[in-house]
């Protein structure tokens, strides 16, 4: 037991400290990959850690102070949505916290009197109904097709991150609906074209920055910090589908990670922004064709037929 | 070393213009001059930029909307005039609602003439803005420690931070004025 709780420790310690640096990486790759698409030679790699120390040096302007509290607040409950993940502990509290993070990031828009700001928020909100059933339904499948077993021998299925990644089915299998899905409304959460509605990486939009007009300096180097750990953590997420215990399966769930994360970039850089409504039935249809059929088979085969028992 | 050289972000307004220039600073974005590959993003958000690009005159209509994005900047930032237009209000400098150039209205730090001004010129001029950015960020924590002694020494209103940046740019602006005016 003393030895879980070492890796356990070990394994948060590592989020802690390392995911911002992967997370600013990946940015970096990002901007580079789309300069790339796009024919330009892009800013170097590192440019992101560059953007936060600049946006650290700058002289603090705030609305108001409760705003700076609701972005830190984004921040720590993002680190406890990631740290809940790597200690293994279960996906609807880690999906959950996810929630409690995003919803102080639309209060920190809320706290200003700025239209845009408002606006995002309203924005944001309607995005997270259009991810929200889908994320769900991923920690659902994944537990239908977790079973374990209790001292007595009967059936117990799993929410907890540590069954999942060290059960021996690799989830995808059974689960490639879900798995499509996931990554329909990871583009969501990315904040990727066509649905980077509430916030938008490129310059000159109709919301200037939406939810993040108002941040400024410290503030802003805060949430973009924030993101860093959100995206490290969501790829943690697609990861849950191939790990079964294996070193093998490791290696590829990471592969697979990146290859995701390409993807992204890819389809930021082809598509054009929608509207919310389509972001917003297109993520439901989604969700309803991939996910709940899906999960519906596995369902169906797990209570009437025992399969994986 | 300061971070501030290494992203500069831009918010760009044109005022009384043939949109020349303007064109010509959207034309450094393109694949051809790339100025992302110096970490320079064009932001549309006076909050988030450290350079403010400025092309075109100044009429009586836009004074109040160059002076507003000046002050929603925070500091350290710079002002860059491009086109001859921006520097001294160039043809359009003898019309009846003409001001003249940016510095009527706001310091400004680097001018880029031209007309219109070209791509490789504009890309130079913020690159000298990036020096004066360096030096006013280095000035920073000074002036930020000043402005809360003089706060300390004579207490206004509760909100009044904003109100202190406004007033000195604008003293700065009117200087500007009479030199202009001269
Ligand atoms: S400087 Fe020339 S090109 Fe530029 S805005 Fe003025 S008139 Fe147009």
């Amino acid at each position: 037991m003393s030895g879980n709780i070492t890796v356990t420790i070990i394994s948060v310690a590592a989020y802690f400290i390392l995911a911002p640096f992967i997370g600013g990486l990946l940015a970096g790759i990002d901007r580079k990959l789309s300069a790339r698409f796009q024919g330009r030679c892009g800013p170097p790699v590192l440019q992101p850690f560059y953007d936060v120390f600049k946006l650290l040096e700058k002289e603090p302007v705030t609305v108001n102070g409760a705003q700076d509290f609701y972005v830190a607040c984004c921040l720590v409950f993002m680190i406890i949505t990631g740290a809940f993940f790597f200690a293994g502990l279960s996906l609807l509290l880690v999906i959950f916290t996810l929630t409690t993070a995003g919803l102080f990031l639309v209060a920190a828009a809320y706290s200003s009197n700025s239209p845009y700001a408002q606006v995002g928020a309203e924005r944001e909100l309607l995005q997270m109904m259009a991810y929200e059933p889908m994320v769900l339904l991923t920690a659902v499948s994944l537990y239908l097709v977790t079973p374990i077993y209790d001292d007595y021998g009967s059936v117990l299925h799993s929410f907890n991150v540590i069954d999942i990644i060290s059960h021996t089915h690799v989830g995808v299998q059974y689960l490639p609906g879900v798995f499509i899905g996931l990554l329909f409304v990871l583009t969501i959460k990315f904040r990727k074209s066509p649905f980077d509605l509430s916030m938008s990486h490129h310059a000159h939009q109709e919301l200037v920055k939406g939810l993040t007009t108002e941040l400024s300096g410290k503030t802003l180097a805060v949430l973009e910090v924030s993101h860093w750990y959100e995206n490290v953590f969501l790829l943690g997420f697609v990861f849950l589908f191939f790990a079964n215990g294996t070193a093998l399966m490791i290696v590829v769930g990471v592969i697979v990670c990146l290859v995701a994360y390409f993807f992204e970039t890819f389809i930021d850089n082809v598509n054009a922004r929608m509207k919310w409504q389509f972001a917003f039935n297109a993520s439901w249809i989604v969700s309803l064709v991939c996910g709940v059929v899906n999960l519906l088979i596995i369902y169906i085969a797990v209570i009437y037929f025992g399969w994986g028992v | 070393m300061s971070y501030v050289t290494k992203s500069p972000w831009i918010i760009h307004y044109d005022g009384s213009s043939c949109n020349g220039c303007d064109i010509e600073v959207l034309a450094c974005l393109t694949p051809m001059y790339d100025v992302e590959r110096f970490g320079i993003i064009n932001t549309g958000n006076p909050k988030h930029a450290d350079i403010f690009l400025v092309t075109g005159s100044v009429n009586e209509q836009n004074i109040s909307v160059i002076k507003q994005i000046y002050e929603q900047m925070p500091r350290p930032k710079v002002v860059v005039a491009i086109g001859i237009c921006a520097t001294s209000g160039g043809v359009f400098r003898e019309c009846y609602n003409i001001m003249g150039g940016v510095d009527t209205v706001i310091p400004v730090d680097v001018y880029v003439p031209g007309c219109a001004a070209r791509p490789e010129a504009i890309i130079d001029g913020v690159v000298k803005g990036l020096g004066v950015l360096a030096e006013k960020r280095a000035r920073l924590p000074q002036e930020l420690a000043d402005e809360r002694a003089r706060r300390a020494e004579s207490p206004r209103d509760e909100d009044d931070t904003t109100e202190d940046v406004i007033t000195v740019d604008v003293a700065g602006g009117a200087d500007a004025a009479e030199k202009g005016d001269a």
